[in-house]
């Protein structure tokens, strides 16, 4: 149970001043110059000892991923770029920090640029947060007047930061499409190797971070990495924005440390399933992309990667979605469904061609309008499109349908019975009335 | 090098290989529909996938892998790569399964049937039954331009054609649009694409979705002869392999030629084909009281020797065309050395390339190849864009590669890459005559027809063979002197000493003199000419009802380049021969040999009854020739002499010779499918003018 005194992200809703006056009263921009007299490398390894995974859904450690860009340069210029492309459904934990608290992601880029020998940060924000947008630059604003940031700054490095806006595209979330999109062509991504530490925006070495993994590192350099991995269990530590959506009292959008009981975290923020625990009937626990986990499963289980992972799922971007008895499972899936059938950028053929059709047939399963065996069908087509793809939009579509196969494959084949029923007693039926008309 | 293991056999390949490459090095047979050696990688299809152990458990795309991407085992055991494993099986079925689920499966009317990759590798890598119930998707048809057709719902997304031509053809014009299962390729809005390479995408297009809209629905592609021969259509030679069916050409298709077209072929090579149905000459003319009535062989024969016979060789002259062969123009010589005659060109008017400066003046020294080692170019009085695409197309390649300096002197143009403006008149050459030498390493110069035929042309020559010099582009293994020819004739013209007195006689007259003054003249398929303006007794001998057959006296109809066999020498010096595809129309008869009928109504016959015949003695007095494919070098001191002249260079703009692409010939200018591309970019240039 994460205290007051632990938080990181201090105005998470806004209840105080957000501007750089208010951020620095509440500790924010306090002894940066200090860290970055310590040097690169001193960063990198504060950054790996803290055990900080990446926040924006892979849990990829963050310190290791910086230590990838090159520490000489050969000519070509560093790049950071934040991935502020917030679009997973569900997940809404970096939209309130760039609109409330944005002064820790804009000294988090300051560090992290520094620390990767970056000599600007792009941010790449989604086009549908306009206000987000407004907020974090006037906040950028507020740096470069400040000198925080900008040419000459307070902290010794030249260090240029700029916001854009990117136009809707889900897909553009994706690292290298997010580059491509950031260069101004069209948002399809990249075939990897080689990477973006290697070759990234503009060809040059890039490191593509989640907004919410910059911005709690300069509290971890001002805390200590040991403050910050006594929280969570082994492997996944820290503390984490949760984003809990869907059948609960109080849907919210909070700071929690790492693997905090699932039934705890609902009790405590949110006020509990919508008609008690006995009315929970899945969750999807990482946002829109990761396979669903039925209520038993899930009640108890710690919420962090590793556990979430043995439970074929994943924590993905901390975004939880609860849905209680009254939800039609298959429905729901072939909602999302539509959605990556929408979203596939349509350069690769698994993705392009399978998501339309997982969504098709699923279509037809929620009003039973199939046949059991397809069941087995869609299963293999949701394997074909899984690692088949350049990126993870492929398995991203794949494993939503995949969690509904594996948990309520009894739904489906009832819902094929009950339709199979219906037809054929409406067939008995107009036998009926055509007899009886002879 | 690297080392692997693919499917149990260890290959060593360079660094630099791809995964693909490795594994046709060992032998295994990779499918793929994105992938292309000449474009960039896309690596969108997924259906080269293959099992790389070790690695992530997936399938990996070995299109896009490199080999030195893979990683050793832990004991520096080597990369293992499986291309027959049952993941490797199943990822295949699974994404050709993806591929046909909304392709139509209309292979019964699809003119890409029979040669498909799709139909091919599904037969090879697909499984036998459809799981997919839903509706298929259908997308409208686009008009991208009169020469290719489109069928959008087959198409496959490969996006091979949008990279060919933002990459090769280096216009932007075709697209992705849209995304997910709605995307779409397309130009924008619909508008007809402006390349002279876009007739390319078609042999791109792994399935039918793009395909010749000229030949739509008339032939299937195993019921065509294939005959493999050499494209007249500009002096770059192109390597073409004609499709006929009976005695109709149906199709034009590149050959592979590294050295010459790649695999590439322009517009204007590939559609052809209807010209050589339309306004041909199938029998003997001869023109009765101002009218051309048709006329037996003899008549014409025996009409045109009482002619010759009357007239002083003095004043008996030949004109070859520009799609004259080298047999043709070496018995017109023979016929020309019978009668006594000097008089003889094969030249443009006022052109001052003469054999007897070496043949290292008139050639494109540097070869086709070449441009790909060259770091400065410099283009006067040329626009390669329109006089050889596929020079063009090279010198691109190169321009994408980086760090290429390309200057033009002439006219402002669109070659589909960035140039330096040096000026628009001749004059701006005389600033480099002694300009010294400069950084880069391998400077070549292209002159184009249209700095050779002025008054100044003689000096232009001998002042840019004088830059070359002083900047460094002449040494032992760098030509850097290149006369860009349009004229497939032209090379083998000036090799055989088809110009006056090229046949040791004297007194002989050029182009421009012959049609002022000749009492017989023959027009070896000469129709680039004023030839209403000729005076005397015309003889023509040729295909097509154009300029020259309009003003003849006595029309002899011979074979187009499809209907026989002869030799081409390239802008390049490069000797290769066509072969014959289809039977000339009607009487026509080859061209060689109603010359050599004609000789002997004039005097002795000529001393060759075959062709073979013909060639023995071409060859024995010309051996390089029988030399095919190779190119017999020109001398650099020949470069060098000509760097000695001088003369005044002229204010007036350089301009290029072909003002209209698509029209350039009499076959060109028979066909409806260049008439309509003509059409197309005059109203395009009318739009831009606007």
């Amino acid at each position: 149970m994460l205290q007051d005194k632990d938080r990181i992200f201090t105005n998470i809703y806004g209840t105080f001043d957000k501007s750089l006056k208010g951020a620095m009263r509440r500790g924010h921009w306090n002894g940066t110059k200090g860290f970055i007299d310590k040097g690169e490398d001193w960063i990198i390894d504060q950054i790996k000892a803290s055990g900080l995974r990446g926040r924006g859904g892979a849990g990829f450690p963050t310190g290791l991923k910086w230590s990838f860009m090159p520490k000489q340069s050969d000519g070509r210029p560093s790049y950071l770029v934040i991935n502020a492309d917030e679009s997973e459904p569900g997940t809404c934990k970096d939209r309130d920090i760039m609109r409330n608290d944005p002064h820790t992601l804009i000294e988090g880029c300051l560090i992290a640029a520094f620390a990767m020998r970056a000599k600007a940060c792009y941010i790449y924000i989604r086009g549908e947060y306009m206000r987000e947008r407004e907020a974090l630059q006037a906040a950028i604003d507020e740096c470069y007047e400040a000198k925080l940031v900008g040419k000459n700054n307070k902290h010794g490095i030249d260090f240029d930061i700029y916001l854009h806006h990117g136009a809707g595209a889900y897909i553009c979330g994706e690292e290298t499409a997010l580059l491509e999109s950031l260069e101004g062509k069209k948002g399809q991504p990249r075939l990897k190797p080689p990477f973006p530490a290697n070759v990234g925006l503009y060809g040059c070495p890039t490191t593509v971070n989640n907004v919410e993994s910059i911005a709690v590192c300069p509290t971890i350099l001002r805390r200590g990495p040991d403050w910050f991995s006594s929280f969570g269990a082994e492997n996944n530590k820290g503390t984490k924005l949760f984003c809990v959506s869907g059948h609960v009292n109080k849907p919210a959008t909070f700071e929690e440390e790492m693997s905090i009981p699932f039934k705890e975290m609902i009790d405590k923020h949110c006020g509990g399933i919508r008609g008690g625990w006995d009315n929970l009937k899945a969750v999807i626990p990482g946002g829109s992309s990761v396979p669903c986990v039925p209520a038993d499963q899930i009640i108890n289980a710690p919420m962090d990667f590793d556990t979430l992972r043995g439970l074929q799922s994943g924590l993905g971007t901390a975004a939880v979605i609860v849905m209680d008895q009254s939800t039609d499972m298959i429905r729901a899936i072939a909602r999302l469904a539509y959605f990556y059938k929408h979203e596939s950028c349509g350069q690769c053929t698994p993705c392009r061609e399978g998501t339309g059709w997982m969504w098709r047939v699923l279509t037809r399963m929620v009003e039973g309008r199939a046949q059991k065996k397809e069941i087995d069908m869609l299963l293999d087509v949701s394997k074909q499109v899984e690692g088949h793809t350049i990126c993870a939009l492929g398995d991203a579509a794949a494993w939503p349908v995949q969690g509904l196969i594996r948990h309520y494959r009894h739904e489906i084949e009832a819902r094929i019975d009950e339709y199979s029923y219906r037809s054929d007693n409406d067939v008995v039926t107009d036998k009926q009335i055509m007899e009886a008309a002879e | 090098m690297t080392k692997l293991i693919i499917d149990d056999k260890e290959v060593e390949v360079p660094d630099t290989y791809t995964l693909l490459q490795a594994c046709e090095e060992a032998g295994a047979e990779v499918p793929r529909f994105c992938f292309h050696e000449r474009l960039s990688i896309a690596g969108n299809c997924r259906m080269c996938l293959v099992e790389v152990k070790g690695g992530p458990p997936k399938p990996q795309a070995s299109c896009a892998l490199g080999v030195r991407d893979l990683r050793p085992g832990p004991n520096g055991e080597l990369p293992v790569v499986s291309t027959k494993s049952p993941m490797v099986k199943k990822a295949r079925e699974g994404v050709m399964e993806f591929l046909l689920i909304n392709h139509p499966l209309d292979c019964p009317i699809c003119d890409q049937g029979g040669e498909c990759d799709l139909q091919d590798q599904a037969m090879a890598f697909g499984i036998d039954k459809n799981r997919y119930e839903e509706n298929k998707r259908a997308v409208t048809d686009k008009y991208i331009g009169p020469l290719i057709r489109t069928k959008m719902t087959r198409c496959i997304h490969c996006t091979r054609c949008v990279r060919f031509t933002t990459e090769v053809a280096g216009i932007s014009e075709l697209g992705l649009t849209g995304r997910g299962e709605d995307a779409q390729i397309t130009t924008y809005l619909e508008t007809a694409m402006t390349s002279e390479l876009q007739g390319n995408v078609i042999d791109l297009c792994p399935v039918g979705a793009l395909t010749s809209r000229p030949y739509q629905d008339t032939a299937r592609p195993w019921e065509l002869t294939k005959t493999e021969t050499i494209d007249v259509m500009d002096a770059v030679g192109s390597n073409i392999r004609v499709d006929s069916r009976g005695r109709e050409v149906m199709r034009i298709m590149p050959r592979l030629n590294e050295a010459v077209n790649e695999e590439w072929i322009s517009d204007k090579t590939r559609f052809i084909w209807d010209g050589l149905r339309t306004q041909r000459l199938d029998q003997p003319y001869i023109r009765k009281n101002g009218k051309l009535v048709p006329a037996s062989w003899s008549e014409a024969l025996n009409a045109v020797a009482t002619k010759v016979k009357a007239a002083k060789p003095s004043k008996v002259g030949a004109i070859a065309g520009d799609l004259s062969s080298v047999e043709d123009m070496y018995a017109m010589k023979q016929l020309m050395a019978q009668l006594g005659s000097a008089n003889m060109d094969c030249r443009p008017v006022g052109s001052v390339l003469d054999p007897s400066k070496g043949r290292a003046s008139y050639i494109f020294n540097t070869t086709i190849e070449g441009i790909e080692e060259a770091d400065a170019i410099m283009l006067i009085g040329t626009n390669p864009r329109k006089e050889a695409p596929i020079i063009n197309a090279r010198i691109r390649k190169r321009y994408v590669e980086g760090d290429l300096l390309i200057g033009v002197v002439g006219e402002h143009m669109d070659l589909t890459y960035e140039y330096n403006h040096l000026g628009e008149g001749a004059d701006a050459l005389i600033q480099f005559a002694n300009y010294g030498k400069i950084k880069k390493k391998k400077p070549m110069f292209i002159i184009g027809q249209g700095a050779l035929n002025r008054s100044d042309s003689a000096a232009i020559l001998a002042n840019v063979a004088a830059a070359a010099q002083s900047m460094g582009a002449l040494s032992d293994d760098w030509n850097g002197l290149n006369i860009l020819h349009t004229a497939a004739s032209q090379v083998g013209g000036l090799d055989l000493g088809f110009v006056p007195n090229g046949n040791g006689g004297k007194g002989g007259k050029d182009t421009k003199a012959m049609m002022k003054d000749m009492d017989v003249t023959f027009l070896l398929g000469a129709d680039e000419l004023n030839t209403h303006d000729m005076k005397g007794f015309v003889v023509y001998i040729g295909t097509h009802g154009d300029a020259g057959a309009h003003r003849a006296d006595v029309i002899l109809p011979s074979a187009a380049y499809t209907e026989k066999s002869g030799i081409y020498v390239n802008t390049e010096g490069r000797v290769q021969m066509g072969n014959r595809a289809a039977f000339a129309p009607g009487d026509a008869k080859e061209d060689w040999a109603i010359i050599r009928a004609l000789s002997a109504l004039t005097g002795d016959a000529l001393p060759f009854n075959s062709l073979s015949e013909l060639r023995a003695e071409l060859y024995a007095e010309y051996p390089h020739f029988a030399e095919l494919d190779a190119i017999a070098k020109g001398d650099i001191a020949d470069v060098k002499a000509l760097a000695k002249k001088s003369g005044k260079l002229l204010k007036s703009d350089l301009k290029s010779s072909v003002t209209d692409f698509y029209l350039t010939n009499p076959i060109c200018r028979a066909s409806k499918v260049m008439a309509e591309c003509s059409q197309l970019a005059a109203d395009e240039m009318k739009k831009a003018a606007e």
